[in-house]
């Protein structure tokens, strides 16, 4: 199986936008892309907008506020900081900075003005989120926006899911109809030049199952349709095949001999060889065997996209304790940088 | 050992069989099985007897095929191959957001006013994409169908799998938080020009509420404020409020002929989710029913240990690397035995998020079904799924 180099979705990349369907472990291969790039030095800000806290739980640390947090600091130099984008917050911190509005910023958020901007009108929402994204990768250290060094080498975004990925990236298109003007609309096309730019890439989480894989192949086909720049295919959760192939065949050939030998083997080393425990130990291979199979197709799938692929181990202990650090590495050792 | 408090057992077979049993709720967080269990459900009540229509938010494209969904047209079709001996019957849809709402509106105004609304472009906005509209159409479309199976008697078990919302319980509070949101105040307030007409709009709005509208109209362009106030003016004439019509659907979900199924992968990220679910379901009196675990490893020799699987494994390699003929070893043997260690370590972590649950969460009643080696997406697969669900 190749695959296309790793470069064109890493080199001189500074958005990594991470997707896919629910439940496929979005968060943590956000998490451990972020400090994989943090651990080779570079200064990196994770960032998250659905207010789900996923950072937080996966980085021990207290719940994240409208502030960046420092979660991980390596010796050579790099650092990782969290954030949790609220659209409220946005909207608000977006109001004071270009209308100074003092006291009616209070009288805004009683009238429920805020609530209606940010719940109700799905585009405005989605600019406000994708906005402090856009702020965060553009910031500088210089007084002025453009001005010094880029503050963050990396920003990488722990995105909706794969059913609602390209309405998000795609706010200039959204707010298109509602906000036909104003500074909402002109702040959308900035995004949204940002979003298509070769600096920003898509990656997209699966796991090696029908839905996951389904939903990534439209996904990249949506994005890529969409303008949008899809970096890798990131396989989560993947099973080192355990027991050679050519061994699965053959316990599934001859059933009789295989299952006699077997007992055997066990009973050599002084393992009780119940009927039960023999044929318990062949279907076990049978069902991998199947699994394999399937997996392998799947994986053809991913490989069909064109894209570069990246997989993460399933680790028996899951990502407690340590775990992300493991899968940093893993990814670090595939030639992410 | 010390004996731990087992689970007490979802009786799943006396739920679907019990006639007071009109709704059932399949929820939980993402990629957890929702929809399978749903549909496993239905095809187990109408082969016992039950006339079931399952409404499916999601379904897999080949799940959905097996079940008949080919056509999205928003109207439950008969899924073929399910047994009817038993005078059961099981009707199958996938929910069309945008079209439950388009049916909302032209089903309570008159036809130029829903044309009106309809090509109005903030709800084409609020329509196919609003946070809260799938969740809140899945709600609408559960009282259509049992107002549709009082009112003529076509079905007498209705079951709803959720959206997949980016945690269980937005798809409780979404609709709530849609009709509090248009029954809002500063909504109101928008609408009050287009209720008392032109002259009363400068005394209705204070100050703050001005500053507000103002404020959006700088932001979002005047456009955006002025599309606002004919949606929602449109809408308002007709609909009575949506608050009402959400409250009367929290209702509805509170009655006894209601089960909420919570569905949950036995991993932690989805056990927390269902523990936070069963608690929220219990602090507002909804009926749980009990909580289905999918996917847990089952070993099919469970009486080998993890740990001495690997034992043996390695005796067996040792020796081989002695005798030095591969041919005789016992190397299929011993890849069976690793093979089987790695399940039982995975059997173990699945069991222990399982323990730890149930600890948390005693007397709450629990069915677990095992992992099966590929896919579900046929009625056989379903039948098997609905009879493990059913042992418990």
């Amino acid at each position: 199986m190749s695959t296309p180099p790793l470069s064109r979705a890493f080199d001189g990349v500074r958005l990594h936008v991470v997707t896919g369907k629910g439940g496929v472990g979005k968060t943590t291969v956000a998490a451990s892309l972020a400090l994989a790039l943090a651990a080779q030095g570079k200064r990196v800000l994770l960032v998250e907008v659905e207010g789900r806290q996923g950072i937080s739980q996966t980085f021990d640390v207290p719940p994240l506020g409208t502030d960046e947090v420092r979660l991980v600091t390596h010796a050579g130099g790099g650092e990782l900081w969290g954030l949790s984008v609220d659209a409220k917050a946005a909207l608000m911190e977006y109001l004071q900075t270009f209308y100074k509005l003092g006291r009616a910023g209070g009288a805004l958020e009683k009238m429920g003005v805020v609530d209606f901007a940010t719940t109700i009108a799905p585009g405005v929402r989605d600019v406000l989120l994708t906005g402090k994204v856009y702020e965060a990768v553009g910031r500088t250290s210089g007084s002025r926006r453009g001005q010094g060094a880029k503050v963050w080498d990396a920003v990488v975004l722990d995105a909706p899911p794969t059913g609602r990925i390209t309405r998000f990236l795609n706010v200039n298109a959204q707010v298109a109809d509602l906000a036909r003007i104003g500074p909402i609309h002109s702040q959308a096309e900035s995004i949204t030049r940002m979003l298509r730019h070769r600096e920003s890439v898509v990656h997209v989480v699966t796991l090696l199952e029908e839905m996951p894989v389904q939903e990534t192949v439209d996904a990249v086909a949506e994005l890529s349709a969409a303008g949008f720049g899809v970096g890798t295919v990131i396989v989560n959760l993947v099973r080192e095949p355990l027991v050679d192939e050519a061994l699965l065949a053959r316990a599934g050939s001859g059933p009789a001999q295989v299952a006699e030998q077997v007992r055997a083997d066990l009973t050599s080393v002084g393992v009780r060889a119940t009927r039960a425990t023999v044929a318990g130990l062949l279907s076990q291979a049978h069902d991998h065997a199947e699994r394999v199979a399937l997996e392998r197709d799947l994986t053809a799938e991913v490989t069909a996209q064109g894209l570069p692929t990246l997989s993460l181990p399933a680790l028996t202990t899951g990502v407690e304790d340590g775990g992300i650090s493991v899968l940093a590495d893993e990814l670090t050792a595939q030639g992410v940088r | 050992m010390v004996s731990r408090p087992a689970p007490a057992r979802l009786d799943v077979d006396t739920l679907l069989a019990d006639p007071g049993t009109g709704i059932i709720v399949c929820c939980g967080s993402g990629g957890v099985g929702k929809t399978t269990t749903a549909a496993a459900l239905g095809v187990r009540a109408a082969e016992a007897g039950r006339r079931v229509v399952v409404l499916t938010i999601d379904p897999a494209r080949r799940l959905a095929q097996s079940l008949g969904l080919t056509e999205l047209d928003n109207v439950p079709r008969p899924v073929a191959g399910v047994g009817t001996a038993s005078g059961g019957s099981l009707d199958a849809m996938m929910l069309d957001m945008k079209r439950t709402f388009d049916e909302v509106v032209e089903a309570h105004s008159t036809p130029d006013k829903a044309e009106q609304i309809l090509a109005n472009p903030f709800y084409q906005a609020v329509s196919s994409s609003f946070a809260g509209t799938q969740e809140y159409m899945a709600m609408e479309k559960l009282s259509q169908l049992r107002a549709q199976a009082e009112r003529e008697g076509t079905w007498d078990l209705v079951i709803v799998d959720t959206p997949p919302s980016r945690s269980a319980l937005d798809f409780l509070d979404a609709p709530k938080r849609l009709g509090s949101f248009l029954d809002g105040r500063f909504i109101r307030l928008l609408t009050a020009p287009a209720r008392a007409g032109g002259r009363a709009y400068l005394k209705v709005f204070s100050v703050s509420a001005t500053i507000a509208a103002a404020t959006i109209s700088k932001v979002l362009g005047g456009a955006f404020l002025s599309d606002v106030q004919t949606f929602v003016a449109a809408l308002d004439t007709m609909f009575g409020g949506f608050r009402e019509r959400a409250d009367l659907t929290y209702a509805l979900l509170k009655e006894p002929a209601t089960a909420f199924v919570v569905v949950a992968a036995p991993e932690r990220d989805a056990l927390r989710e269902a523990a936070y679910f069963v608690e929220r379901l219990e602090s507002e009196g909804m009926p749980l029913a009990g909580v289905v675990v999918n996917r847990m490893m089952a070993l099919a020799a469970p009486a080998l240990s993890g740990g001495r699987a690997t034992a043996a494994a390695e005796q067996l390699e040792d020796a081989s690397q002695g005798d030095g003929d591969p041919a005789a070893s016992g190397e299929l043997t011993s890849a069976l035995l690793r093979l089987h260690a790695d399940l039982a370590s995975v059997a173990e972590r699945h069991e222990g998020h399982v323990r730890r649950f149930v600890a948390g969460h005693p007397g709450v009643p629990m069915s677990t079904v095992p992992a099966s080696a590929t896919d579900i997406h046929d009625l056989e697969g379903l039948r098997t799924v609905g009879a493990a669900l059913a042992r418990g």
